[in-house]
C-alpha cells in the first residue's frame, strides 16, 4: 500500500538519487584499459607495432604487387562456374524470383528484412555501376527494379504474409526447374558451379536439416522408446562419421539403393549435406529443450493443449529461441561444408578458385584467388551471425 | 469417508481407493472422498504426504495406478480424448505460476480459449481483459510476465486458468512461492472466487484463509487422508493425534 504522506526524514529516505555522472569518453577509455598498468602499456606498444607491420605488408602487397585482374576476368566463373553462358538468363530468372519475394517481404514485414532487401538492391545496383558488359549492367539494373517494385506493392499488406510464404516454399522447386530446365535446352546439374552451386548447397541443408533436426530432437525426446532409440541411433551414428564419408557415401549408395530414380549429383550431395547437418542440429535443440522447465509442460497442459501444440506454441518458440547462436553456427559450418562437395568432382566456389589457379593464364596468383573466395565466404557467413543477433535482440532473447 | 454427508450425484469428483506410486515409494495410499459441486475444499498436512500429488492426478499431471476418479461424470483413465475433456474443466493453479514468459499476459490468458475453445482473438481478448480486470491488473496485459511482480504473476496465472472456464479450480499451494506482502492480495482474489461459487480444491499453509473460507478441510499425512472435517471442528476438536500436532505447529507462529 502507498502512503499518502510522507515525513520528511521518510522522503528523503525515499528520494531518487540520479547515478554518478562519468567521464567517459574514448580517449578515458583507452587510458583505462590499454595503458592503466606498466605491463599493459607494454603489451599495448607490442601490440600496436606487430599491427602496423603486418597491415603494412599486406597493404602493400594489396595495392602495388597483387594481380586483381584475375578476379573480374573469372567473375563469370566464380559466380556460375561451368553453367554455359547463353543459357545465362536462367540465372537470372532465379535471381528475380527470389528478387519478388524479397521485395514482398520486405513489404509486409519490414524491420530486418526491409533492411536486408535495401542491402540487397544497393548490391544489385552497384553491379549495375560496375563496368561490366551492358547486358549483364541491364541485368543488374531489372534485379533493382524489381525488388524496389516487389517492396512497394507489398507494403503494409500483412494479411498476405502467408502466401509468401507459401511462395517461398514453392520457390524452391521452380528454382531448380527454371536452373534445369527442360529437353535439348537443360542445363546438366554437373555444370552447376561456383558461388550459385555453394548457396544452392547451402540453402537446401539449412532448410531441410532445421526442421529435420527439430523433428530428430523432439523423437530423441519422446516418451516412446522404439522413436527415441531410432532417433538416438541416427543421430549417435551420422555424429560419429566425417562429413566426406557421408559424402562419398551419397554419391555411391543413393544409386545403388534407387536405381530406378535419377538423383542427379548435386541433389545427392544436398541431401547428404541435409541429413549429416540434421544430427546436429537435433542436438543443438535437445539442449534448448532441455532447458524448458517441466513446470512449462504442466502449464501447457493444464489449459488443455495437446502434445502437437505444446510443443508448436510453448516448448519450441522458447527452446529455439535460447539455441539461437548455436543453430546459426550450424548454418554457417554447414555453408562453409560444403566446399568438401569438391571431392566428388563437383565446382563450388572454391572448386572455382583452385581451377583458375591451375590455368596458366593465371599461374602463381593462389593469393589473390583465395582471399577472393574467402572475402565471399566470410561476407556470407558473417551476414548469418549479424542476421542471428539481430533476430535476437528482435526477439527478446534474455530479457523475457 | 466413505458415507460422506452428500449425496454422490451431486459430486463433480469422485475419488475410489486412488493409489499412486512414485517407483516403489508409494505416495498415496488408497485415497477415497468426494467433492460436490461449489465445495470449496482446503488440503494440508506435512509436506511429502501427497497433497500436491493427489490434487495432480485430478488432471492426469500424475497418473494414478490404482482406483477410479471420475470428474464431471467422465472416469479419468489413459483415454487421452478424455483427459483433455477433463483439463479443459479443470483450471489449476501452480506453486511456481508458470507462466509463459515468451509471451505477454494478455497472450497468455488467450492462448487456451483461442486454441483449445477454438474461439476468435478478439472474443479471447475481450475475456482475458475482462479477467484481468477482475483480478484487478488489467493495466499488466501488455507486459511479459518477468516484467510484473510475484503477486502480479500469480494473479495472471489464476486468470489464465478461468479463461478456460472451468468448472473445478485446482490451487497447489498458490501462495507458497510469494513474498509475505503479495500473498494477500492473491488470497484476495482466491476468495472473491470462492464466493462466486467455483468448485475450489486448495492445497495451502495459509491457515487463516482455510478457516475463513473452506467448506471442509482434509488432511493428508503419509499418503492417506487422516481427517475430514469442517474447519470449525478441524481446529477446535481435531480427532487424530497427528491433526493436533500439525495444528499446534502451525498455529505457533
Amino acid at each position: 500500500m502507498r502512503k499518502a504522506y510522507y515525513t520528511v526524514e521518510e522522503r528523503e529516505l525515499t528520494q531518487a538519487m540520479k547515478p554518478p555522472a562519468h567521464t567517459k569518453g574514448p580517449a578515458r577509455w583507452i587510458k583505462d584499459n590499454l595503458f592503466n598498468t606498466w605491463y599493459n602499456v607494454l603489451l599495448s606498444c607490442l601490440a600496436l607495432i606487430c599491427i602496423f607491420f603486418i597491415s603494412k605488408a599486406l597493404l602493400t602487397w594489396a595495392f602495388t604487387e597483387a594481380k586483381w585482374g584475375v578476379i573480374p576476368a573469372n567473375l563469370q566463373l566464380f559466380g556460375v562456374g561451368a553453367y554455359p553462358r547463353e543459357q545465362i538468363w536462367r540465372v537470372w530468372s532465379v535471381i528475380y524470383i527470389l528478387c519478388v519475394l524479397v521485395g514482398l517481404s520486405a513489404g509486409m514485414w519490414g524491420g530486418l528484412v526491409f533492411r536486408f532487401a535495401v542491402v540487397l538492391g544497393g548490391v544489385w545496383f552497384i553491379g549495375a555501376l560496375l563496368p561490366f558488359e551492358l547486358s549483364t549492367r541491364g541485368w543488374f539494373l531489372g534485379a533493382v527494379a524489381i525488388t524496389a517494385a516487389a517492396l512497394f506493392l507489398g507494403r503494409g499488406r500483412t494479411a498476405l504474409r502467408p502466401w509468401i510464404l507459401g511462395g517461398w516454399l514453392l520457390s524452391f522447386p521452380l528454382i531448380m526447374i527454371v536452373l534445369r530446365g527442360f529437353g535439348e535446352n537443360s542445363v546438366l546439374t554437373s555444370n552447376w558451379g561456383g558461388l550459385l552451386l555453394t548457396l544452392i548447397l547451402a540453402v537446401v541443408g539449412i532448410v531441410v536439416s532445421f526442421p529435420l533436426g527439430v523433428f530428430l530432437a523432439l523423437c530423441r525426446q519422446s516418451n516412446l522408446p522404439a522413436i527415441r532409440w531410432v532417433s538416438t541411433a541416427y543421430i549417435e551414428m551420422v555424429r560419429g562419421v566425417p562429413l566426406i564419408t557421408i559424402l562419398f557415401m551419397g554419391n555411391i549408395l543413393i544409386p545403388i539403393f534407387m536405381p530406378g530414380l535419377d538423383i542427379n549429383q548435386v541433389l545427392r550431395m544436398g541431401l547428404a549435406i541435409t541429413f549429416f547437418s540434421a544430427a546436429y542440429m537435433a542436438e543443438n535443440v535437445r539442449g534448448g529443450l532441455q532447458g524448458i522447465p517441466r513446470g512449462q509442460h504442466e502449464a501447457a497442459q493444464a489449459i488443455g493443449l495437446n502434445y502437437v501444440q505444446t510443443m508448436l506454441f510453448i516448448v519450441l518458440p522458447q527452446a529455439l529461441r535460447s539455441v539461437i547462436p548455436a543453430i546459426v553456427g550450424q548454418f554457417i559450418a554447414l555453408f562453409k561444408d560444403t566446399s568438401l562437395v569438391a571431392i566428388i568432382g563437383l565446382i563450388d566456389l572454391l572448386g572455382v578458385a583452385r581451377s583458375v589457379i591451375a590455368n596458366p593464364d593465371w599461374f602463381g596468383l593462389q593469393a589473390e584467388v583465395y582471399l577472393f573466395a574467402a572475402i565471399i565466404y566470410f561476407v556470407f557467413s558473417y551476414s548469418m551471425s549479424y542476421g542471428s543477433q539481430e533476430i535476437e535482440t528482435a526477439l527478446g532473447v534474455g530479457e523475457h | 469417508m466413505a458415507e460422506h454427508e452428500n449425496a454422490p450425484n451431486d459430486s463433480i469428483i469422485v475419488c475410489e481407493d486412488v493409489h499412486k506410486w512414485f517407483d516403489d515409494f508409494h505416495v498415496l495410499k488408497g485415497i477415497t472422498t468426494s467433492f460436490e459441486k461449489g465445495e470449496r475444499a482446503v488440503i494440508c498436512g506435512p509436506s511429502g504426504s501427497g497433497k500436491s500429488t493427489f490434487i495432480r492426478t485430478l488432471n492426469r499431471l500424475e497418473e494414478h495406478q490404482r482406483g477410479t476418479i471420475v470428474i464431471d461424470g467422465v472416469e479419468l483413465s489413459d483415454d487421452l480424448r478424455n483427459i483433455n475433456l477433463i483439463r479443459q474443466e479443470v483450471g489449476m493453479v501452480f506453486q511456481q505460476f508458470n507462466l509463459f514468459p515468451h509471451l505477454t499476459n494478455l497472450q497468455n490468458i488467450t492462448l487456451g480459449p483461442i486454441r483449445v475453445r477454438k474461439m476468435t482473438k478478439s472474443e479471447a481478448e475481450e475475456i482475458a481483459l475482462s479477467l484481468l480486470e477482475r483480478v484487478d491488473i488489467a493495466d499488466q496485459a501488455y507486459k511479459y510476465p518477468s516484467e510484473i511482480s510475484g503477486g502480479q504473476q500469480q494473479r495472471v496465472a489464476i486468470a489464465r486458468a478461468l479463461a478456460m472456464e472451468p468448472k473445478i479450480m485446482l490451487f497447489d499451494e498458490p501462495t507458497s512461492a510469494l513474498d509475505p506482502e503479495m500473498i494477500t492480495e492473491v488470497l484476495d482474489v482466491m476468495r472473491e472466487l470462492a464466493r462466486s461459487g467455483m468448485t475450489m480444491l486448495v492445497v495451502t499453509h495459509e491457515m487463516g484463509f482455510a478457516r475463513e473460507v473452506a467448506d471442509r478441510i482434509l488432511f493428508f499425512d503419509e499418503g492417506a487422508i487422516v481427517e475430514d472435517a469442517a474447519p470449525a471442528d478441524f481446529f477446535d476438536n481435531p480427532q487424530h493425534e497427528r491433526t493436533k500436532l500439525f495444528i499446534s505447529q502451525t498455529l505457533q507462529h
